[in-house]
């Protein structure tokens, strides 16, 4: 006998493909909900901030005038901040996930803390700031400086680079190691010539998601100090600074009008090199990935 | 349960024409009451073993009955596994391996390893081959050259890989992706090479080429061969260990294993009754 009656099942055929449609349409309907408002708010700062937007803009300093202030200190002094973030985070990110990983005993303590670096990646940034305050503004005294906001926000986006790279480190496969072990490499070797090659694209690509994170991040530096008009460059580590973030911050709290579209312009700035960061990312991922 | 035999010493060997010669074989692995415990698994049982140059020592046995952690102890890759521990000695050229002061790298120098499934490096097949001697330091790019075509001729796989050295050897067929593992394996001028089930992931075509390589490299070599193929360990070895829940029931030679066991359980394992 069968179990499956075929008249009963083509009577609720219908009803069964009803469904399958709406709940597509319902999917759907949820993505173009977040692309709209992308869409909105991509419109409305452009439309703004394209007038302002001229290379005056980019080389003149910041001014009381909305017509005259320029993002050039901001610009510059976000290009000196990464300067000191992308080296500092990625190289004790990317050595914190090979000790991790390749190193480190599979104990109880190893487990513990690779379970809170997780963890700290979800600590508000404002919290990092006040960290930062202390120890490198106050303890160590570097001021309100590229050095002080550059380990700040370091601290910040360790967590994220160290989860990518040890991801990247665990998605190199076994049989990879087994080869290089087995032909009498060290544990240094096989690290330096197997393992990296493969996990270099995932640590990259990684790091620079993380790096834009940390370029568009404000609160830190609000809690550091970091002056918003400045007339002058960074010159060195030690000197003070301005950062884009803040710059935009500061115009967009202005009660003058003009300076709402002077912001938007700093957004569209912002937003160029955010984009400029992420295909470099893209195109690390999609250059060097390797299949096995 | 018997306690695994004493693997007896002869002094002759039984060659293809079955002309019986008197031959004295040299050692090369010794292996005196080894255990194993994976954590509380108590995997290897007194192994005692002895493997002998220019030969190919099949090891036998259905699944989980400890062949392929034999092996790995042999060049102590079951040490990748932590909660493993060992007690015994394995001789190797007289030297014990186990002993803390035998550095792995040194042994891996010496004792090559083919895996289960091919496994190269995403590089080309130049660098896969170069790879052992560039750790060894050598870096004379004549030296090297001639390293990648003796190794890659000794493989056999010379002729079908030799005008695209600088390809990917992902872009190998399974088959010649493992080829280019035992040239690999080669370029590190081991003295034993130790394959782990090296047909299992290939076509058969493919496993006929590796058996006869391996016919071949036992004239240079010493080779050791993990297999489920009990077919196989017939064709190409000189001597058959079965290996049952960790214990050696019997080695011997090929030809009395198959032909002749002497034990009940290596009889109903050669003829297909479980395993």
């Amino acid at each position: 006998m069968k179990y499956i009656d075929d008249t009963l099942v083509m009577k609720r055929m219908s009803k069964r493909l009803l469904y399958n449609k709406i709940w597509k349409f319902l999917f759907f309907l949820a993505t173009t909900f977040a692309l709209i408002t992308l869409a909105v708010l991509l419109y409305r700062i452009v439309t703004q901030g394209a007038g302002y937007l001229t290379a005056d803009f980019l080389t003149n300093f910041a001014s009381r005038f909305p017509a005259k202030a320029g993002i050039k200190a901001a610009l510059i002094g976000s290009l000196w901040l990464m300067a000191v973030v992308a080296p500092v985070s990625i190289i004790l990110g990317v050595g914190t996930a090979i000790y991790l990983e390749e190193y480190a005993k599979k104990n109880k303590l190893n487990d513990f803390i690779r379970m809170n670096i997780s963890n700290l990646a979800g600590v508000p940034s404002i919290v990092f700031g006040l960290l930062g305050l202390t120890i490198f503004v106050r303890t160590f005294g570097f001021g309100k400086s590229v050095l002080a906001a550059g380990l700040t926000m370091s601290l910040l986006i360790l967590p994220v680079i160290i989860v990518a790279a040890q991801e990247a480190i665990r998605a190199v496969p076994n049989e990879q190691r087994e080869a290089s072990y087995g032909m009498g490499a060290t544990k240094w070797q096989t690290i330096v010539r197997v393992v990296l090659p493969a996990a270099i694209p995932g640590i990259l690509t990684g790091s620079i998601l993380a790096l834009s994170r940390a370029i568009g991040e404000t609160a830190p530096l609000v809690v550091i100090g970091i002056p918003v008009i400045l007339q002058f460059l960074p010159t060195s580590v030690f000197s003070e600074f301005t950062a884009l973030p803040m710059q935009i911050y500061d115009w967009a709290k202005r009660p003058q009008e003009e300076f709402q579209y002077v912001a938007a312009a700093g957004i569209i700035v912002l937003m160029a090199v955010l984009i400029f960061m992420n295909s470099i990312a893209v195109f690390i991922r999609n250059k060097f990935q390797k299949r096995y | 349960m018997v306690i695994a035999k004493e693997a007896p010493v002869k002094e002759t060997i039984v060659t293809r024409d079955n002309v019986i010669a008197p031959v004295q074989k040299n050692i090369v692995y010794e292996t005196r009451g080894l255990d194993l415990w994976y954590g509380e698994h108590h995997g290897l049982k007194n192994i005692n073993l002895d493997i002998y140059e220019n030969e190919v020592t099949a090891i036998i046995g259905p699944s989980g009955c400890g062949k392929s952690t034999y092996l790995k102890t042999l060049n102590r890759m079951v040490e990748l596994v932590p909660i493993v521990r060992t007690s015994g000695e394995i001789l190797y050229r007289e030297r014990n391996i186990l002993s803390k002061d035998y550095a792995v790298e040194e042994l891996r120098t010496h004792v090559g390893m083919v895996f289960q499934k091919p496994n190269p490096f995403p590089k080309s097949i130049y660098d896969n081959i170069a790879y052992g001697p560039r750790i060894h330091g050598i870096k004379n790019k004549k030296i090297l050259d001639e390293i990648v075509e003796k190794s890659l001729r000794g493989a056999a796989i010379w002729d079908e890989v030799k005008d695209r050295l600088n390809q990917n050897a992902y872009g190998l067929s399974g088959g010649q992706q493992q080829r280019i593992c035992i040239a690999r394996c080669l370029a590190i001028e081991p003295d034993v090479i130790l394959m782990d089930e090296p047909t299992s992931a290939l076509d058969p075509i493919s496993t006929l080429k590796v058996e006869e390589l391996v016919q071949e490299l036992k004239e240079k070599y010493s080779i050791v061969i993990v297999t489920h193929n009990m077919q196989q360990a017939a064709r190409i070895s000189n001597r058959t260990a079965f290996f049952l829940n960790g214990e050696v029931i019997e080695y011997d030679e090929t030809d009395n294993i198959f032909q002749n066991p002497s034990d009940q359980r290596t009889e109903d394992y050669i003829s297909g009754r479980f395993g």
